[in-house]
């Protein structure tokens, strides 16, 4: 209770008023799939954590976009979610470490918490010439993923490189690039997307707090309550495909009354996300929103099997 | 884009060039911000000592340095009880087992929790200036409205969109004036020796940001190349004189190539690394005349400032007058840290009359964002943009309607690419030489100098200690 109070305290100082910070609760537990009663136990896991867990962040082939849409979590703010929702016990580009000490801290980690921690990976993983595309300190991505992935409570794969390969694998895919799911054989959650919505991370997270497991996944491993419906099922332009309202040029007059993308390329008929309901950076707006059509981005080789990106599916 | 542009011969319309601008000036308060608090900051700014900080000095610190919005005692303790709170769980997370206590720290601890209050302050910071780029541009990061021939958001130029844009642009640039560069100041202070530390040779700026169609001449960060530190010598830069190497690479043999006849040609087996005369690099060696140069806000602050560029030149000179220390300071990692901050000033500046100027089109009726075009058979263009981290440019050669060669030469490799055919050092491995350093085993003074570039990968770096041979391999992550 107490550790709840100051929260509730710190949160007014920062001008979120309680009533604000419920509100964002209900909208995680809605985006999560839950009925309205767990409301208030999604706001316990952020005001008074029994624990934080311990959360070790591997960095394979990949560009960092997945970390820096974690950076614009916005409720909770990223300092709370790593002050003091999760430990966040190794990751390259926020941790202070380097060198060998960096080092030290991921096996110290992988240690202390074998069996216990959940392992987040961003970026795929090289598999030719015994995995020699990529390297960390001189040790493989594979040999880097084998040892730790195995020793994990879970494994989430965040973004589209580490749940499928992304643009690393795309052909003629030179370093034999996977999603590591694929490349270790084991099975994975992912959080697709280029880069995925950090509120589908989130939900993941307080899921596995709350309830003591990960969400249910569908048959590519990807929670049902932000990947369980299509682009187009959701889309607020819905209605002007099936009128038979198309743009047909960027920028036209139809463009500026935000008719329907399909005619220029838009993948959202295939693409399963819940990019149109909850949006991105708080809600501000989504790729069809900005008149550009979905690249299908969060699914499965999409570099090869969604382009051309600007003509019609 | 640009080179795609350039290749099918489009112009894009007024209204898409300034909301390009727009989102690019984002990019740059936004990126800068973070690379200075949550990148760099923590390799001079001692964390665990603000523990060990009054917070009533603290705020009389704060108060007579800074404006930032915050502050006092209170809001002090505040942050040092909950930084407390964490170090007590034992959990320390993304601050365990850093240099914390290593003698090149030079902070007293009520500046060091000036810093890490501000430290938090900008984490929530970055999230909101991100929100700059959903506004015209769907998300951030990846942004994804920008297409060949304009822009996809006309649907977005309603009063409501850019007048948030606007107050979005004008916090972020509160944030910068009022916090950002008085702590760039402060700490600066007490770090003048970095101003003879890390720095380079020569540099080169494709500049960007233009103000009309009219290229190079318009760019409001211009184009140009310094050598051998000649600021009065400052001349424009000319692609042509651009080519890579492969001879230390992990690539192929070959000869040096410009872009446009560039080859990507990775070895098809598990590379080695060979730092002592073989391949040691996926990064190719990028050379201008056959020199290498550095890229990034430093370049661009200088050859602006050699070419007398108002806005540059009144933040430049003002900072070297406050910190007492002369203009040859700035080919350093300190004058590189800094250089990050004061472009900052410049462009955040420029940007809130630029939203005026998108203001005006759309009030006069000119909200053409797309020009169309078709796809040529056969042709070649270029692209040469100035993005946060540096020069860079794209070079494209289209056949039967496809792409025949697509080469990009990226401000990392420019700075972080391996030694040439010849033998010249890339510029991160130039700077590190003569740092000294008062530890190997914790070599935090390296950090510094790396992390100065704002490279965008995570580099292996080598150093050897004259005295025991020792090779230490230090990762700068």
């Amino acid at each position: 209770m107490e550790k709840e109070k100051e929260f509730y305290k710190r949160l007014e100082k920062k001008g979120v008023s309680r009533r604000d910070f419920m509100k964002y609760c209900t909208f995680l537990t809605a985006t999560m799939g839950l009925s309205s009663s767990f409301v208030p136990k999604v706001a316990e896991v952020f005001a008074a954590p029994t624990q934080r867990p311990p959360v070790i962040w591997l960095h394979f082939a990949e560009c960092t976009g997945c970390s820096e849409a974690l950076l614009r979590s916005m409720y909770p703010w990223v300092d709370q979610l790593l002050l003091e929702v999760i430990s966040m016990e190794y990751h390259e580009t926020i941790m202070a470490a380097a060198g060998h000490q960096a080092e030290e801290n991921l096996h110290n980690a992988v240690k202390k918490y074998n069996g216990k921690f959940i392992c987040v990976v961003e970026g795929a993983v090289a598999t030719k010439y015994n995995g020699g595309y990529g390297k960390i300190g001189g040790k493989t991505f594979l040999d880097i993923a084998k040892d730790v992935c195995s020793k994990a409570a879970a494994v989430i794969c965040m973004g589209t490189c580490s749940a499928y390969g992304g643009v690393q694998a795309a052909k003629p895919n030179p370093g034999g690039y996977k999603g590591v799911g694929d490349a270790l054989g084991i099975k994975t959650l992912n959080i697709p997307g280029c880069p995925p919505n950090p509120i589908n991370f989130v939900g993941t997270v307080v899921n596995y707090l709350l309830l003591g497991k990960l969400p249910d996944l569908d048959s590519l491993g990807r929670p049902l309550f932000a990947y369980g419906k299509t682009i187009h099922d959701q889309c607020p332009r819905r209605s002007h495909f099936e009128n038979g309202e198309f743009v047909e040029e960027f920028g036209s007059e139809e463009a500026a009354i935000g008719y329907c993308l399909y005619k220029v390329g838009c993948k959202g008929p295939e693409t399963y996300n819940n990019c149109p309901i909850v949006k991105f950076n708080e809600g501000t707006s989504w790729p069809v929103e900005a008149g550009h059509p979905c690249i299908g981005c969060s699914e499965p080789d999409f570099w090869d099997k969604m382009s051309p990106f600007y003509e019609e599916m | 884009m640009r080179a795609v542009e350039d290749a099918v011969g489009v112009k894009i319309p007024d209204t898409a060039r300034i909301m390009r601008n727009l989102l690019h000036g984002a990019q740059f308060q936004h990126d800068h911000i973070v690379h200075f608090y949550h990148l760099h900051a923590l390799d001079w700014v001692d964390i665990v000592s603000s523990l060990s900080a009054d917070p009533k000095k603290t705020a009389t610190l704060s108060e007579n340095v800074s404006n930032a919005p915050w502050g006092g005692s209170t809001y002090y303790k505040n942050v040092q009880q909950r930084l407390q709170t964490f170090v007590d769980s034992g959990q320390l997370g993304p601050f365990n087992n850093a240099y914390w206590g290593h003698p090149a720290y030079k902070l007293p601890p009520e500046a060091n929790l000036m810093a890490s209050a501000h430290y938090i302050e900008a984490l929530r910071l970055q999230a909101k200036a991100a929100r700059m780029h959903a506004i015209f541009g769907a998300k951030n990061p990846h942004l994804q409205s920008l297409v060949v021939g304009g822009i996809t958001s006309v649907k977005d130029l309603t009063p409501d969109r850019i007048a948030e844009f606007l107050y979005l642009t004008k916090e972020t640039q509160d944030f910068v004036n009022n916090v950002y560069i008085p702590d760039l100041l402060a700490v600066a202070s007490f770090y003048k020796e970095w101003g003879a530390i890390g720095g380079t040779t020569n540099f080169l700026a494709w500049g960007d940001l233009p103000l009309s169609d009219k290229e190079p001449e318009s760019l409001y960060m211009p184009r140009g190349v310094i050598m051998k530190r000649n600021l009065g010598g400052v001349k424009m830069a000319k692609q042509e004189k651009v080519t890579e190497h492969v001879a230390r690479a992990w690539y192929e043999k070959g000869s040096p190539k410009h872009p446009y006849k560039g080859e990507t040609k990775p070895i098809r087996k598990d590379p080695k690394y060979r730092p002592d005369g073989g391949k040691y690099s996926w990064f190719k060696a990028p050379r201008y005349d056959g020199e290498p140069c550095e890229v990034g806000p430093l370049a661009r602050v200088l050859v602006a400032y050699a070419k007398g560029h108002k806005d540059i030149k009144a933040v430049v000179d003002s900072t070297l007058k406050k910190l007492g220390i002369p203009v040859t300071a700035l080919f350093s990692t300190l004058g590189r840290t800094a250089a990050r901050g004061l472009e900052t000033v410049a462009i955040g500046n420029a940007m809130q009359g630029w939203v005026m100027d998108l203001v005006k089109n759309v009030k006069d009726g000119n909200t053409k964002t797309y020009q169309p075009w078709k796809m040529p058979d056969k042709a070649t263009g270029l692209g040469l943009n100035d993005v946060a981290r540096g020069a860079l440019g794209h070079w494209i050669e289209i056949e039967n309607k496809k792409i025949k060669n697509y080469q990009y030469v990226v401000p990392s490799t420019w700075n972080l690419g391996p030694r040439c055919e010849k033998g010249k050092l890339g510029p991160v491995e130039e700077a590190l030489i003569g740092t000294p350093i008062a530890d190997p085993k914790r070599p935090i003074e390296v950090l510094r100098t790396v992390h100065s570039f704002d490279p965008c990968v995570a580099c292996g770096v080598h150093i050897i200690d004259p005295d025991s041979n020792q090779v230490y391999k230090i990762k700068v992550l």
